[in-house]
C-alpha cells in the first residue's frame, strides 16, 4: 500500500470528524468531551475543557446563543442536550486552573477599540500570544452589550470574575476614553494608528459614520471588512463583532468568534503571514461524522428545579447522561475483529501502513493484518464504504511479496489446500458414459471434507436433472492462497483449474461453496458459474426427501454470498419446500457476518475467532440452517445446533444438527475416500491407496490436543515410522514411554508413545518450528 | 531462551546409543537467527530433547517474535 492510498483510506474513515455540536459551535467547543466529564461528575475536567476554548466561561456559560443545540443528534431521539446549561454547570461546580499562557512579551502593540465580546476576545487572544494590548472603552464599564442582559441571568460579579483574566494578562484598559477623529477630546484615531502596530475595532451594531474613521464603509455605514480576514480598507485595522452582522440578532458566540478570528488575522499580519491561507476550519463547519440514532430510546431534557439557578449538580449529571456521545463506529459495532483491537479503521489503516513500511524492528500489526476475515461487512455498514478487507488483503500480499509474512500463520491451511490440489483429491471427469459435459459439478474442498456422502448424492441427483452430461471436478478454488496473500499460488491454482475445465470443453460450473463461486466469478470472467442452490431451486429437489414435518430454523448466510440475492432466495425456497419455516436473524443477507473461517482468521487469531463465532451463534436459540460447510463446522464446534441444507436434502434418521464436524485428519481422509469411492462406483476404477500404515491408538483427549495443535495423524505416523526405522528415539526410563521427533519440512513434530498390544499408543504430541542442533558439540 | 527441563535428565536414555542424556550446550536457529541454549542431549550422537513446555512456551514466543521482525 503506498502512502497516497493509505492516506486516502484513512480519510475515508469519518470517526475522527467532529460531532455536530462541535462543528456547529463557531469556536468548536468540545461539548461532547465536556458533557462526558459532567456525566462522570468531574466538573473540574468539564470546566477546563470548556475554558480551553472559551476565554470568558462564566459569561458564555450563561448567555451563549448555542447553535450547537440546534444540530444536536439527540433531537432525533427526544430533545437536544441542553449544552449551554451544562456549560454553565461546569463553570458553577467546576473550577481549576484557568487557561493561562505566559509567553515572552513582545514589543508589538495592539489597540482594541470597544470592549464588547469581540473586542474582549481579541484582547484576550492577542495578550495570550504575548502582544501588548490596550483596550479603549468609551464608557466606564467593559462588556458592551453583555451588560444589557438582566442581572439574574448574567450577574455583574460573573462578568467581573471573567474579565479579571484580562488584567492577569496585563492588558491595559482605558475606561471613559472615546476614540474620535481627535476634535472632541479622548483618544485620536490617528494617534492610535501611528502608535500601535495594529488596531481592532469592535464598535457594536450601530452606524459609525460619525466616527470619521477614514475607513471604507458599507452603504449602511458600517465598517467594510474582508471576509475571512476581517481586515478593513486599512491594512493594519481589523474589525468585527455585531458591527459586521448588525442585521442579525445579537449572537454572543458570533461576536466571540469575530474577535478570535480577527485576532488570528492580526497575529498573522504582524508576523507577515498570509491572512487567508488555511482558514477553511474557521467558524461553523459541516461535519461528516455519522451517528446512528436508530433504536435509541427517546428522552426529553432534564428539567431544572430552580430555573434561575440553572442545573443542580445532580440535574446536570442526569442531563449529561442523555448525551449520545456521538461516534460513528458502525463497523466496530458489527465486527468483533475491529472491536478487538480497541480502536477504529482510521487508526488501523495507519498502523497497518506503518507496519508495512518499517524496515527495522518488530512488525506489531502483523497479527492484526492476518486476523481479518476479509468478509467485507465493514463496507456494508460504513457510511463511506471503507472496506478493511481491501486494506488487510493488500497488506498480506505486500508482506508475502517482501518475505515478511510470518511463516507459521497460514502454513497449515496452505498445506491443506495443497493436499486438495494433489492426486489424493483432485479430479476432472465427464459424467460416466459421456464424452462431453454441458455442466460440471464443483463441490469444493471443504464440503467434500465435511459431508462427503452428501457430495456423492448431490452428484447423483445432478446427473438426473442436468441434461447432456454433468461432469465432476474435485479440487480447491485457491481461496486459502488468496486469503493468505499468496497471489502466485492463487493464480497457479486458478490456472490449474482452467486447464482441467478447458479439457472438459469449458462447461458451466456448478459450485456448492459460495467461496468458490465468488472467486471464480471475480477472477475467471470467461467461466460461466452457477450456484448449486439456484440449480436445485430451478431443476427440482431429489424425490426421495423425507418430510419431517414443519420445523422452525434460522438461516445464516455465508459472507461470500452476501451480495448473491438469487442464491439467498433459492436457499429460502428450498428450505421452505423441505418444511422449514425460516426466522431471519437480525443481520442476514448482505449484512451477514463471517462464521469465523473467512480470511483464515482462525489460524492467525483463535481468540478473535472465538468471539466471532460465539457472537453469531448466540443470536438465536433456534437451530441454524447454513449452506457453507465451514459455517456448519465452525458453529457445530462451539456446540451450536446447526445443519447444512444438504443435511435436510439427504436427511438421515440420526440428529445431524448435534454432530460436530470432522477433525483435520478426518477431513483429508474424507476427501481422499470421496474421490476413491466415486472412482470405484461411477467409473469402475480402483485407487491404489496408501497402506494402512502403523495402527495408532488415540484417545479422545489426545485427539482434542492434536486438533488444537493442528497435528495430523499422518504427522504422527511419520514420526513413529522414522523413529522405529532409524532407532532415533529417546526412552523415558521413569515412564517407559518413547519420545521421538521428525521434521518433514519446516515443522518438528514430537510424539510421546508406547507400543501396545494392538498398536502404537499415543500419549502426547506437540511441535515447534525452531531447529535445534546438538550434534558435534 | 530458558533452559530445558533438567528434572527429567537422569531418566532419559538415547535409545540409539544406549547412553544417558545430559544437559549440554546446543544451537537453536530460526529464520536466520541462531542462539546457544542448554538442553538435554545425547553426549554421543547429539540428539536433542525439546520438552513440551519449552516448545509451546518460550520457544514459541521466540519463534513468533522472530516472525514479526
Amino acid at each position: 500500500m503506498d502512502h497516497e492510498k493509505a492516506r486516502e483510506k484513512e480519510f475515508q474513515c469519518i470517526q475522527e470528524q467532529p460531532p455536530e455540536c462541535t462543528a456547529a459551535c463557531p469556536v468548536h467547543v468540545d461539548a461532547r468531551g465536556m458533557i462526558a466529564a459532567v456525566a462522570k461528575n468531574d466538573f473540574n475536567a468539564a470546566f477546563s475543557i470548556f475554558n480551553r476554548t472559551i476565554p470568558f466561561p462564566g459569561i458564555i456559560g450563561r448567555i451563549c446563543d448555542h447553535p450547537c443545540e440546534h444540530r444536536c443528534k439527540r433531537n432525533e431521539a427526544g430533545a437536544a442536550i441542553r449544552i449551554n446549561a451544562l456549560e454553565r454547570a461546569s463553570v458553577e461546580y467546576g473550577r481549576g486552573a484557568r487557561k493561562s499562557l505566559f509567553l515572552s512579551r513582545k514589543d508589538t502593540k495592539v489597540a482594541v477599540i470597544g470592549s464588547g465580546l469581540s473586542g474582549l476576545t481579541a484582547a484576550f487572544d492577542l495578550s495570550s500570544k504575548g502582544y501588548h494590548v490596550e483596550i479603549f472603552e468609551a464608557g466606564h464599564l467593559l462588556g458592551g452589550r453583555i451588560r444589557e442582559f438582566d442581572s439574574q441571568r448574567l450577574p455583574e460579579q460573573v462578568i467581573d470574575d471573567d474579565l479579571f483574566a484580562l488584567e492577569e494578562r496585563t492588558v491595559v484598559i482605558h475606561r471613559n476614553v472615546a476614540v474620535t477623529n481627535g476634535s472632541g477630546g479622548g483618544a485620536s484615531c490617528k494617534e492610535l494608528l501611528s502608535s500601535f502596530d495594529a488596531v481592532y475595532i469592535g464598535p457594536g451594531p450601530h452606524a459609525v459614520d460619525h466616527l470619521n474613521l477614514d475607513l471604507d464603509l458599507t452603504s449602511d455605514n458600517r465598517i467594510r471588512t474582508a471576509p475571512v480576514s476581517f481586515q478593513t480598507s486599512m491594512e493594519k485595522v481589523f474589525s468585527g463583532g455585531s458591527q459586521r452582522y448588525h442585521h442579525q440578532e445579537y449572537s454572543p458566540i458570533t461576536s466571540l468568534l469575530d474577535g478570535r478570528l480577527a485576532a488570528a488575522s492580526i497575529d498573522r499580519y504582524l508576523q507577515k503571514a498570509s491572512l487567508t491561507a488555511r482558514r477553511e476550519q474557521d467558524g461553523p463547519l459541516v461535519t461528516s461524522l455519522y451517528t446512528n440514532t436508530k433504536g435509541i430510546e427517546s428522552l426529553q431534557a432534564v428539567p431544572m428545579t430552580i430555573k434561575a439557578q440553572g442545573y443542580s449538580r445532580e440535574e446536570a449529571r442526569s442531563e449529561a447522561r442523555r448525551c449520545l456521545n456521538c461516534q460513528c463506529l458502525e463497523c466496530v459495532k458489527v465486527c468483533e475483529y475491529l472491536a478487538h483491537y480497541g480502536s477504529y479503521p482510521k487508526r488501523y489503516v495507519r498502523e497497518i501502513y506503518n507496519n508495512d513500511s518499517i524496515i527495522m524492528g518488530a512488525h506489531l500489526a502483523n497479527r492484526m493484518v492476518n486476523s481479518c476475515s476479509l468478509c467485507g461487512l465493514c463496507k456494508e455498514v460504513c457510511p463511506t464504504d471503507l472496506n478493511m478487507a481491501d486494506v488487510c488483503l493488500d497488506a498480506r500480499q505486500s508482506m508475502v511479496a517482501r518475505g515478511k509474512m510470518p511463516p507459521s500463520v497460514h502454513d497449515f491451511a496452505i498445506r491443506d489446500m495443497q493436499f486438495s490440489m494433489g492426486p489424493s483429491f483432485s479430479l476432472a471427469r465427464h459424467e460416466p458414459g459421456c464424452t462431453s459435459s454441458s455442466a460440471v459439478f464443483y463441490p469444493g474442498c471443504q464440503l467434500s471434507a465435511s459431508l462427503p456422502r452428501h457430495v456423492s448424492r448431490t452428484y447423483e441427483h445432478l446427473r438426473r436433472v442436468v441434461k447432456n452430461g454433468v461432469g465432476l471436478m474435485l479440487g480447491c478454488c485457491g481461496a486459502p492462497a488468496r486469503w493468505a496473500g499468496q497471489e502466485d499460488l492463487f493464480h497457479r491454482t486458478l490456472d490449474a483449474f482452467m486447464q482441467e475445465w478447458q479439457r472438459l470443453g469449458g462447461p458451466r460450473v456448478i459450485t456448492a461453496c459460495s467461496s468458490c463461486y465468488r472467486l471464480f466469478k471475480d477472477n475467471l470472467p470467461g467461466v460461466p458459474v452457477e450456484s448449486l442452490w439456484t440449480v436445485l431451486d430451478a431443476a427440482g429437489l431429489p424425490p426421495a426427501v423425507k418430510g419431517t414435518g414443519r420445523r422452525t430454523m434460522t438461516i445464516h448466510d455465508p459472507c461470500t454470498a452476501r451480495h448473491e440475492n438469487d442464491i439467498q432466495r433459492s436457499i429460502r425456497r428450498i428450505a421452505d419446500s423441505l418444511g422449514v419455516e425460516i426466522r431471519e436473524l437480525k443481520d442476514s443477507y448482505d449484512m451477514t457476518p463471517c462464521c469465523g473461517y473467512g480470511g483464515l482468521m482462525s489460524f492467525a487469531n483463535p481468540e478473535v475467532t472465538d468471539k466471532v463465532v460465539k457472537r453469531r451463534i448466540s443470536e438465536s436459540e433456534l437451530d441454524y440452517l447454513v449452506y457453507c460447510a465451514m459455517c456448519r463446522d465452525n458453529f457445530a464446534k462451539y456446540g451450536k445446533r446447526v445443519q447444512h441444507i444438504l443435511d435436510l436434502l439427504f436427511g438421515s434418521s440420526s440428529d445431524t444438527a448435534a454432530q460436530k464436524g470432522p477433525g483435520w485428519s478426518q477431513r483429508r481422509e474424507n476427501r481422499a475416500m470421496l474421490k476413491a469411492g466415486l472412482l470405484r462406483e461411477l467409473w469402475g476404477e480402483e485407487t491404489a491407496m496408501d497402506g494402512p500404515g502403523i495402527k495408532l491408538i488415540i484417545s479422545p483427549e489426545i485427539q482434542a490436543i492434536l486438533e488444537r495443535r493442528m497435528i495430523l495423524e499422518e504427522d504422527l505416523q511419520q514420526v513413529v515410522r522414522h523413529a522405529e526405522k532409524t532407532g532415533e528415539k529417546i526412552k523415558n526410563l521413569k515412564t517407559g514411554r518413547i519420545l521421538a521427533r521428525y521434521r518433514p519440512v519446516s515443522v518438528t513434530y514430537w510424539v510421546e508413545y508406547s507400543i501396545g498390544d494392538s498398536g502404537i499408543v499415543i500419549h502426547n504430541a506437540y511441535s515447534h518450528r525452531m531447529e535445534v542442533f546438538g550434534e558435534g558439540q | 531462551m530458558s533452559e530445558g527441563q533438567n528434572t527429567a535428565e537422569s531418566s532419559l536414555l538415547c535409545a540409539k546409543c544406549n547412553v544417558e542424556m545430559k544437559t549440554g550446550k546446543v544451537k537453536a536457529s530460526y529464520l536466520g537467527s541462531e542462539f546457544p541454549i542448554e538442553l538435554v542431549r545425547c553426549p554421543v550422537c547429539g540428539m536433542v530433547y525439546v520438552p513440551e513446555d519449552l516448545a509451546l512456551g518460550k520457544m514459541l514466543q521466540v519463534e513468533q517474535a522472530l516472525e514479526d521482525k
